[in-house]
């Protein structure tokens, strides 16, 4: 068939196929309008094949390449059912990663608990060795946020309850920002993200170290208990994350570097995306609870503990039935 | 597969890349060098950096809760903004959508959530030391432009290509080949005939004085042989 034949014939359907996608593409389709799109699809499919098969113009070649192309983007359009995929990553997918990747998360966590704890007791006991990490000027202004004195406690001290507004905002841009900074930064062969990791494990250390010396162990205690649940499993789980796209460079195994970093990466980004929930949950706690001083020392420390628990026995237990909700 | 398609995918200096789609057809991706990418982002700068001043100084008359929405917001625009338009637009963020890019998978399919995510995170890498160095650089050396979080996150950044237009076969007498010609032959002939304008007289002359002795002609009059047997080739038009 010459190819002016087959375009007369077929022109009509091209043109058909062309009109129809362009309201896909702005997603503003009807659902009648698009009942025989994937029919459409493969017969354009078809004539292409055909066109190439038979020698016919470039110019035809590229116009059914072209919108075979833009078929193709629409029929292969990821469905995002977004709120059932999230249910089922809380429920169930979030724990069973963290099981299944226990090597970096077991990585992630010693370095920053090991960090964390080690540096709180050395600096618990030797005075002056805060110094030589956090400027006496920042020192000072976290005795101040911890003095038993305040009315209220936490990185504003003096606020109203509007002022939740600001401290939740903050916290989520602080947290989640220094999450990010520590997974991506394993990118620099898990560098970046051993630096972070031990970086804000000796900082927070120190400073708890340092504030229950002094004496201002409740507001400090009382304070970051409920929150820190949260927000520390999720900076060493980011930083898991980055350990395993940096062991992915340094020991590719039998697959070749980019493989094995594309691979690495869609796992570690399932963590991040863990990291994120639980930074946007410790932000409202901490902005929320964790700050307010209507409830006394104690309870906190009981709400605390029953939350470390819960964050504990979710990632030992959570979607372990065979039959966990898909 | 096409001769001259196989042909160009590797012996010449091209930078397409063919993937195969379960209709059994190639789809031919065009990855977008360093430049036009750099572009998007630049556009894509102050389009982040308009909309922060606009919302500063609009939630500023809000006082402390305009604060809070604030902050959340220069988040949101920080980190947020090339992930969701990537993913509710397309592929494409107002800056590539200028540019003419998109972001697709290897496979050619539309970006996902997760290689969005993980592409846009590791631009914090690609950022190092300063001004998208390690990005540029592994752009530069990658076949297909890829920066540190396109390689992770199994991602290409595609010209989306503009509708052609359609070109006329020149006048001339519509004539047979005078031997058979390979696809790949016959190919080549349609082209010359649709690049006509793209060409000047004198190259086209000159190409065509190629064909003059297997088309038993003489040199002038090759190219005038050559679009009859074009004519020929796509039938009365």
């Amino acid at each position: 068939m010459k190819q002016h034949l087959f375009e007369q014939r077929h022109g009509a359907d091209w043109q058909r196929f062309e009109t129809l996608l362009a309201p896909l593409e702005n997603g503003k389709a009807e659902r009648q309008q698009c009942e025989s799109f994937a029919a459409d699809y493969r017969h354009l499919c078809q004539h292409l094949a055909l066109a190439e098969e038979r020698g016919y113009s470039s110019h035809l070649i590229d116009r059914l390449q072209q919108l075979a192309m833009r078929g193709h983007q629409q029929f292969y359009r990821h469905r995002s059912h977004l709120g059932a995929q999230i249910i089922r990553f809380v429920i169930a997918g979030f724990p069973q990663l963290v099981r299944r990747e226990w090597r970096a998360v077991l990585a992630g966590s010693l370095l920053f608990f090991g960090a964390l704890i080690g540096m709180g007791l050395l600096s618990y006991l030797f005075p002056e060795l805060i110094y030589s990490l956090i400027a006496p000027e920042q020192v000072r202004q976290m005795e101040e946020m911890y003095d038993p004195g305040a009315r209220r406690i936490g990185r504003f001290a003096e606020r109203d309850s509007g002022e939740d507004w600001v401290m939740f905002g903050y916290y989520i841009m602080n947290n989640i920002g220094i999450a990010f900074q520590t997974f991506a930064s394993g990118l620099i062969f898990g560098l970046g993200s051993l630096f972070f990791l031990l970086y804000n494990g000796l900082v927070i250390g120190a400073i708890a170290g340092h504030l229950t010396r002094i004496g201002y162990s409740e507001t400090f205690w009382s304070f970051v208990v409920g929150h820190g649940a949260f927000e520390l499993t999720a900076i060493a789980f980011a930083g898991a994350a980055g350990l395993k796209l940096g062991w992915a460079l340094l020991a590719p195994g039998r697959l070749r570097r980019a493989e094995a970093l594309r691979r690495a990466a869609g796992q570690a980004i399932q963590l991040v995306a863990g990291v994120i929930l639980f930074l946007l949950i410790a932000a409202f706690v901490e902005a929320y609870w964790s700050s307010m001083t209507y409830a006394s020392a104690v309870t906190k420390y009981w709400v605390g503990a029953g939350l470390w628990l819960l964050v504990i026995a979710y990632f030992l237990f959570a979607g372990r039935t065979r039959h966990a909700p898909d | 597969m096409q001769p001259n398609l196989a042909l160009s995918s590797t012996s010449l200096l091209d930078t397409r890349r063919q993937v195969e789609t379960p209709e059994g057809i190639d789809l031919i991706l065009r990855p977008a060098g360093l430049m036009p990418r750099a572009l998007a982002f630049g556009i894509d700068l102050l389009i982040r950096g308009a909309i922060l001043l606009g919302a500063f100084i609009l939630l500023g008359v809000l006082g402390q809760f305009g604060a809070g929405l604030g902050t959340i917001l220069y988040f949101l625009v920080n980190w947020w903004y090339p992930v969701l338009f990537e993913m509710l637009y397309q592929g494409r963020t107002p800056g590539k959508k200028t540019m003419g890019l998109r972001v697709v998978h290897d496979d050619g399919t539309p970006v996902g959530w997760a290689a969005s995510l993980t592409r846009n995170l590791l631009r914090a890498v690609d950022m190092l030391p300063f001004a998208y160095c390690v990005g540029a650089i592994s752009c530069l050396s990658h076949s297909s432009f890829k920066r540190l979080g396109d390689l992770a996150a199994g991602t290409l950044v595609v010209y989306r290509d503009e509708e052609p237009k359609r070109p006329q076969i020149p006048e001339a007498d519509i004539e047979r080949a005078p031997f058979p010609l390979s696809l790949a032959e016959q190919r080549a002939v349609l082209d010359f005939a649709e690049r006509r304008a793209d060409l000047s007289g004198a190259r086209r002359a000159e190409l065509a004085a190629i064909l003059a002795e297997p088309l038993d002609s003489l040199p002038d009059h090759a190219e005038k042989r050559l679009h009859g047997i074009a004519r020929g080739l796509v039938g009365s038009a």
